[in-house]
C-alpha cells in the first residue's frame, strides 16, 4: 500500500488528544475510582466489585434508575410522535417555511439551566404565571414543591417543551426529501392518507427517525440540569432521576467509589439501550 | 498521452478496477464505453487523482502522477449533473480556475470570451447558472475545462441529463470543441451511439474491466468477445446457437447455411452466431440471403426505420430495416439476412471467426 | 375506457397572466381514441408535463376542459380519474414487496383478494417479473423497479388511460430497448389508451401509433410517426424528428422549383402562397452524391455503424447527408442529388408546397 498518503494521521492528531483528555483519561479516573475505597490523604484500599454489587443491590439506585426509565419512556412517547405530527403539518413550500424552521428552533437555542429557571419562575404557585393560572383562576390544585405529580407534570411538558422541536426538524428533513412523484403516485394509486403515511413517510423517514429517537433516548436518559434547577430532585425523591441521584452520592456525600461504581453502570446501560435499539433499527437495512 | 499501469482500485474486500492498462493518446476522444457500474467513473477517479488507487501507475505526458493531487495533474472534469458555482456569474464560472492559475485581468477576459464564444454563451456571461437551461448550464461547465489549460479532460456522461436533441447537436460540436487543444480527452457513456459519433478511440468496459480497447470503428465491427459485441449494439445485437458441421451453419430452427473462408475452417461443434439488427432484413437482398421465418412479436415504426421482433425456435431476433414495412403482429414472415456479416463466438464467448 | 378530450386548453402558472408569454398552454385542442397509443414530444419547457398534469388532474388547467367519454372531468381529483401515471423516476412502495407494490392499487379501491391474486398473477407474467413477486421491491435494479411502477398502472382493469412520464430516463441503453419493446408489447396485448411523454424522438416514434409534437405551448403537429418523418408541416418538426434532423436550407422557390445557392432544385410539387421568407426542407436520408446536380465539398464523414453521415458545405450552407453503404473522402468535392418527391418548400416555418398525388 505505497500509494497511501500517511500524513492523514498528523490532521486526526488534534482530535485525538482532544478525545483522551475530553473523555479517555477522566474514564479511566472513574474506573480506578469505582474499585477501591479512599478516605483522603491519597490513601487507596482495593475493594474489587463490592461498590458495583452493592449499587445494583440498593433500593435507592433501582428506585432511582425506575424513574429515570419511567421518564424517558413518557417523553419518547410524547415527544417522536407529535414531532412527527408537527413536521407532517409544516408547510414544504412558501413563505412559512424559514418563519417555521426559526419558531422550531427557538427552544433549543435557550441554555439548559436557563430552561429550568424560566420553567421554575412559570410554575411556581401565586408567583408564576402557569401557578397563578392553575391555581387561582382554574381553582385546580398544582404546586410542584408539594405534590410529586405536578412535580412530574412539570418536568415533562418541560421537556416536551424544549425538546420536541429536534424530533420535528429532523422529520422535517427527512419528509422535505421525498420528491414530489411519490404523492402523486400515490394519489393515482388511490391510497389513503395513512397508507401515504404508512408506505411513503414513515419508510423515507426511518433514518432520520432512528437518529432522532436515539439522541433523544440519550440526551433524555442523562438529563441534569433542568430538572435539577427546577425541582432539586424534589418534593422528597420524587424527582431525583439518576443523574441527580448520582451527583448526590458524588459531591452532596463525597462517595467517590460508590459514586464512581454507579457512573458506569449508569453509562453501560445507556450504551447497551442505544445498541439495542440502533441494531434493530437497522437490521431491515442489511 | 494518459498512460495507465497494472491499475487496480479496491474498497474493503470489492474491486471495483481489475487490473488495467491502457494508453490513451492527445488529438481525438477516448470513449470509455459501458453500462452503469461498470467502472467509468471508478476509472476517471483514479486518472484525476480523486480516489486512491490500489496498486499500479498513472503516466501524464511521460510523467509520473500517482501520486500527485488533483489540484497539481492540471485536468479538468465534466460531470453528469451540471456543477457551476450558483453564486457566480457565467463568466466568473468560466474564469475561476483561471484566476486560481494567476493569469491577468486582460488574459482571463481573452480565454473567457473566446471559450464563450464557441459554446454561444456570449449572452449569458453575467446571468447566473440557475437563471440558465440545462444544457446553458452544461456548456458553461464545457466552457470552463476548454478555457483552462489542461493536459487531460475528462467528460464524465456530460450529455446524459440532456435533451436528445441537445446531446444531438452538442455531441457533434465536442469533438471540434477539444481538436488542437493538446489535451487528453476521455469521455465516459453507456450509449453506443455516442461513441460512434465522437469516433476515435473506444475501450469497452465491462465489471471494473476494460475487455476491448482500439479504433471506435473496428471495435463495432470486430467485437472480440461476445460481452463487447453486446456492451457496443444499439439495438441489441441478435445472438443464437448455431451448429457447424463440415461446411454449414445450422440454427436450432434448422436455417442453415454455407460458410466460407474463416469461419469454415473452424472445427465442427457449437457456436453462438451474433448478426445486427440492421443485417436482418424483411426483404431478400441476394441469392447468398437465409432465410428466416418466424412469428412477428412486436413492431416498431419510428418514420425513418421499422422494426420487427420476430421469434426463432427459442430466440428472439429483431430485423431493424430503413422506411415503412407492414407486419402483422401474431403472423409468420420471412426475414433474410446475409451470413457474410454473421460473427461466430467460440462456448467461452471469444470471438472465433 | 373512454375517449380522451381536451378542448381549448390553456394554462399558465401566473394568478393573473399578462400575456401569451405568460402562458405553459397557449391552446390545445386534441382528441385520442380509446385504446390508441399516443405520444406527446418535445424538447424541456414546451408544456408536455404541464399537459400531462392536466389530463391525471394533478394540475387544473387555467381555461378549457377535459373530457373523458362524456364525463368533463377537468375539476375531478386524480384518484376519481381511474387514471395510471408512470413517473420519470421509478416510484416504488419501499418496504413492500413486488406482489404488495402491485397489489396497492388494487387494495385501495377494496377489490376482493380472488381478484387482486389473479390481476398480479397476470400482469407479473406479461413484464417477466413472476419469480421476483416475493422479494422487497427496495433490492431492484432501476429497470426492474420500472417495471413494477408500470404494472402498478397496468394491474387495474377499469383505467381509462396509463400516463408515461419520460419513463426510460434512468434506464441503461441496452435496456431501454428491451423495456420500451416491453412497452409496446403490453399495449398491443391489452389495448388501454396510452400516453407517452418524452423528449426522446425514438421513443416517441416508436412507441406511439400518433405523436404529438409540441413546442412552446403549442401543438405544431399531430401525426402517424411516417407522416411525421415524411412530411413534417413544420421546420420545427423536421429538424426535431430524424436523427440527424432535416436540412433546412435557403432558397428562393418559383412554381415546382426552387433555386437554392444558385442551383435549381425540383420540387415535390408547386409552391403555394407569396412573401415571407422560403427554405428548403430535405431529410439527410433522401439527398445522395452522384454523378451531378449541386456541387458540394465533403467536410466531414462519420461512420455511425449502421450508416455514413456525411456532412458537406454547398457554398455557406451546411448540409447533411445519410448514405448507407459507402461514403466519399473527406474534403472531396461531390455532387449531391434531392429525391424530388422528398423535397419541399416551407414559407415563414409552415410547409408551402403541395404533393403531387
Amino acid at each position: 500500500m505505497k500509494t497511501e498518503n500517511q500524513r492523514a494521521w498528523f490532521f486526526v492528531l488534534p482530535v485525538l488528544f482532544l478525545v483522551a483528555f475530553n473523555a479517555l483519561v477522566p474514564m479511566m479516573t472513574v474506573v480506578n475510582y469505582s474499585v477501591q475505597e479512599t478516605f483522603g490523604n491519597n490513601q487507596f484500599f482495593w475493594q474489587g466489585l463490592d461498590w458495583f454489587e452493592q449499587i445494583l443491590r440498593s433500593d435507592r439506585f433501582q428506585a432511582a434508575l425506575g424513574r429515570q426509565f419511567l421518564f424517558t419512556g413518557i417523553i419518547l412517547a410524547i415527544e417522536v410522535p407529535l414531532g412527527i405530527i408537527i413536521a407532517l403539518s409544516m408547510p414544504r413550500k412558501g413563505f412559512w417555511v424559514p418563519v417555521c424552521l426559526v419558531l422550531m428552533a427557538l427552544p433549543m437555542l435557550i441554555p439548559w439551566n436557563v430552561v429550568g429557571a424560566m420553567w421554575n419562575i412559570f410554575a411556581l404557585p401565586k408567583i408564576g404565571m402557569l401557578g397563578y393560572f392553575m391555581n387561582d383562576v382554574l381553582g385546580v390544585n398544582y404546586d410542584m414543591t408539594q405534590d410529586p405529580l405536578a412535580a412530574w407534570i412539570t418536568i415533562i411538558v418541560m421537556d416536551v417543551w424544549h425538546w420536541t422541536s429536534l424530533v420535528v426538524l429532523l422529520c422535517y428533513a427527512g419528509l422535505v426529501s421525498i420528491p414530489d412523484a411519490y404523492y402523486q403516485a400515490a394519489k393515482i394509486d388511490g391510497a389513503s392518507a395513512w397508507s401515504v403515511f404508512r408506505y411513503i413517510q414513515l419508510p423515507k423517514m426511518k433514518t432520520v427517525l432512528t437518529i432522532a429517537i436515539l439522541l433523544r433516548f440519550m440526551d433524555s436518559f442523562n438529563i441534569y440540569t433542568e430538572p435539577f434547577v427546577l425541582t432539586g430532585g424534589g418534593p422528597g425523591n420524587s424527582t431525583t432521576l439518576l443523574s441527580i441521584d448520582l451527583v448526590k452520592i458524588a459531591l452532596g456525600q463525597f462517595d467517590l467509589g460508590p459514586a464512581a461504581a454507579m457512573s458506569l453502570i449508569y453509562f453501560a446501560i445507556t450504551l447497551l439501550v442505544s445498541w439495542v435499539f440502533y441494531v434493530v433499527m437497522t437490521k431491515d437495512d442489511q | 498521452m494518459i498512460e495507465l499501469q497494472d491499475v487496480t482500485k479496491r474498497v474493503g474486500n470489492v474491486v471495483h478496477i481489475k487490473p488495467t492498462s491502457l494508453k490513451l493518446a492527445k488529438g481525438h476522444f477516448n470513449v470509455l464505453l459501458g453500462a452503469t457500474g461498470s467502472g467509468k467513473t471508478s476509472l476517471i477517479k483514479l486518472m484525476a487523482g480523486l480516489d486512491p488507487m490500489a496498486s499500479g501507475r498513472i503516466l501524464l505526458n511521460g510523467e509520473d502522477v500517482t501520486r500527485l493531487n488533483t489540484q497539481k495533474r492540471q485536468i479538468s472534469l465534466v460531470h453528469q449533473f451540471f456543477v457551476n458555482y450558483p453564486h457566480m456569474t457565467v463568466f466568473d464560472n468560466i474564469a475561476s480556475p483561471l484566476r486560481v492559475a494567476g493569469m491577468t485581468r486582460s488574459e482571463i477576459q481573452g480565454r473567457v470570451e473566446d471559450a464563450a464564444d464557441i459554446l454561444q454563451l456570449r449572452p449569458m456571461l453575467n446571468r447566473r447558472p440557475q437563471e440558465l437551461s440545462g444544457g446553458q448550464q452544461q456548456r458553461t461547465a464545457l466552457a470552463r475545462a476548454i478555457a483552462k489549460d489542461s493536459k487531460a479532460v475528462f467528460l464524465d456522461e456530460p450529455l446524459a441529463n440532456l435533451d436528445y436533441k441537445l446531446r444531438e447537436e452538442l455531441r457533434e460540436q465536442l469533438p471540434e470543441l477539444f481538436a488542437g487543444r493538446g489535451a487528453v480527452v476521455v469521455y465516459a457513456t453507456s450509449e453506443p451511439e455516442e461513441a460512434l459519433m465522437l469516433g476515435g478511440e473506444t475501450a469497452l468496459m465491462h465489471d471494473g474491466s476494460v475487455t476491448q480497447f482500439g479504433p471506435t470503428s473496428e471495435i463495432y465491427r470486430r467485437p472480440n468477445n461476445l460481452m463487447a459485441a453486446h456492451v457496443f449494439s444499439d439495438p441489441p445485437i441478435n445472438t443464437a446457437p448455431v451448429t457447424k458441421q463440415g461446411n454449414e451453419a445450422q440454427l436450432e430452427n434448422g436455417a442453415r447455411w454455407s460458410l466460407e473462408g474463416a469461419p469454415a475452417a473452424l472445427s465442427d461443434g457449437h457456436y453462438t452466431v451474433a448478426i445486427r439488427p440492421h443485417r436482418v432484413l424483411p426483404v431478400r437482398q441476394s441469392d447468398n440471403d437465409v432465410e428466416l421465418k418466424g412469428p412477428v412479436l412486436v413492431t416498431e415504426l419510428s418514420g425513418s426505420d421499422s422494426s420487427a421482433h420476430f421469434r426463432l425456435g427459442e430466440v428472439d431476433w429483431v430485423s431493424l430495416s430503413l422506411g415503412v414495412h407492414p407486419y402483422n403482429v401474431g403472423q409468420e414472415h420471412s426475414f433474410f439476412m446475409d451470413p457474410s456479416h454473421c460473427r461466430y463466438f467460440g462456448e467461452d464467448g471469444k470471438w472465433v471467426a | 375506457m373512454a375517449e380522451i378530450k381536451l378542448s381549448n386548453l390553456k394554462h399558465s402558472y401566473f394568478p393573473a397572466p399578462k400575456g401569451p408569454d405568460d402562458f405553459a398552454l397557449k391552446e390545445i385542442d386534441v382528441t385520442w381514441r380509446d385504446g390508441g397509443a399516443y405520444a406527446l414530444l418535445g424538447p424541456s419547457g414546451c408544456g408536455k408535463s404541464t399537459l400531462l398534469n392536466i389530463i391525471s388532474g394533478l394540475l387544473t388547467p387555467s381555461e378549457g376542459r377535459v373530457l373523458f367519454g362524456d364525463q368533463d372531468v377537468t375539476e375531478l381529483e386524480p384518484d376519481k380519474r381511474n387514471i395510471a401515471q408512470v413517473f420519470q423516476f421509478p416510484v416504488i412502495y419501499d418496504t413492500m414487496t413486488v406482489r404488495q407494490n402491485l397489489a396497492f392499487p388494487l387494495k385501495n379501491r377494496g377489490v376482493d383478494e380472488a381478484t387482486i391474486a389473479r390481476r398480479v398473477a397476470e400482469i407479473a407474467e406479461m413484464l417477466d417479473v413472476t419469480e421476483m413477486l416475493d422479494t422487497r421491491a427496495a433490492g431492484l435494479s432501476p429497470d426492474n423497479k420500472q417495471k413494477i411502477s408500470m404494472g402498478r398502472g397496468l394491474v387495474r382493469d377499469d383505467v381509462n388511460v396509463v400516463m408515461f412520464d419520460e419513463p426510460l430516463t434512468v434506464i441503461d441503453p441496452h435496456l431501454k430497448w428491451k423495456l420500451r419493446s416491453k412497452l409496446k408489447e403490453l399495449h398491443q396485448r391489452i389495448a388501454v389508451t396510452m400516453i407517452y411523454v418524452t423528449h426522446d424522438q425514438t421513443e416517441a416514434l416508436t412507441f406511439a401509433d400518433e405523436v404529438v409534437v409540441m413546442q412552446d405551448g403549442v401543438v405544431v403537429q399531430i401525426g402517424t410517426p411516417v407522416e411525421l418523418f415524411e412530411r413534417p408541416q413544420h421546420t420545427f418538426v423536421g429538424h426535431f424528428i430524424g436523427s440527424p434532423g432535416m436540412n433546412i436550407l435557403p432558397c428562393e422557390a418559383r412554381g415546382d422549383h426552387a433555386s437554392f445557392a444558385g442551383h435549381s432544385v425540383n420540387l415535390e410539387g408547386p409552391v403555394q402562397g407569396a412573401g415571407g421568407s422560403t427554405e428548403l426542407g430535405i431529410r439527410p436520408e433522401y439527398v445522395s452524391v452522384a454523378d451531378q446536380g449541386v456541387p458540394a465539398t465533403v467536410t466531414k464523414v462519420s461512420d455511425v455503424g449502421r450508416h455514413f453521415v456525411i456532412d458537406a458545405m454547398v457554398g455557406e450552407t451546411r448540409l447533411k447527408v445519410v448514405s448507407e453503404h459507402s461514403a466519399p473522402e473527406q474534403g472531396s468535392a461531390v455532387h449531391l442529388a434531392f429525391r424530388p418527391d422528398q423535397t419541399r418548400v416551407y414559407r415563414d416555418g409552415w410547409i408551402a408546397t403541395e404533393a403531387r398525388s
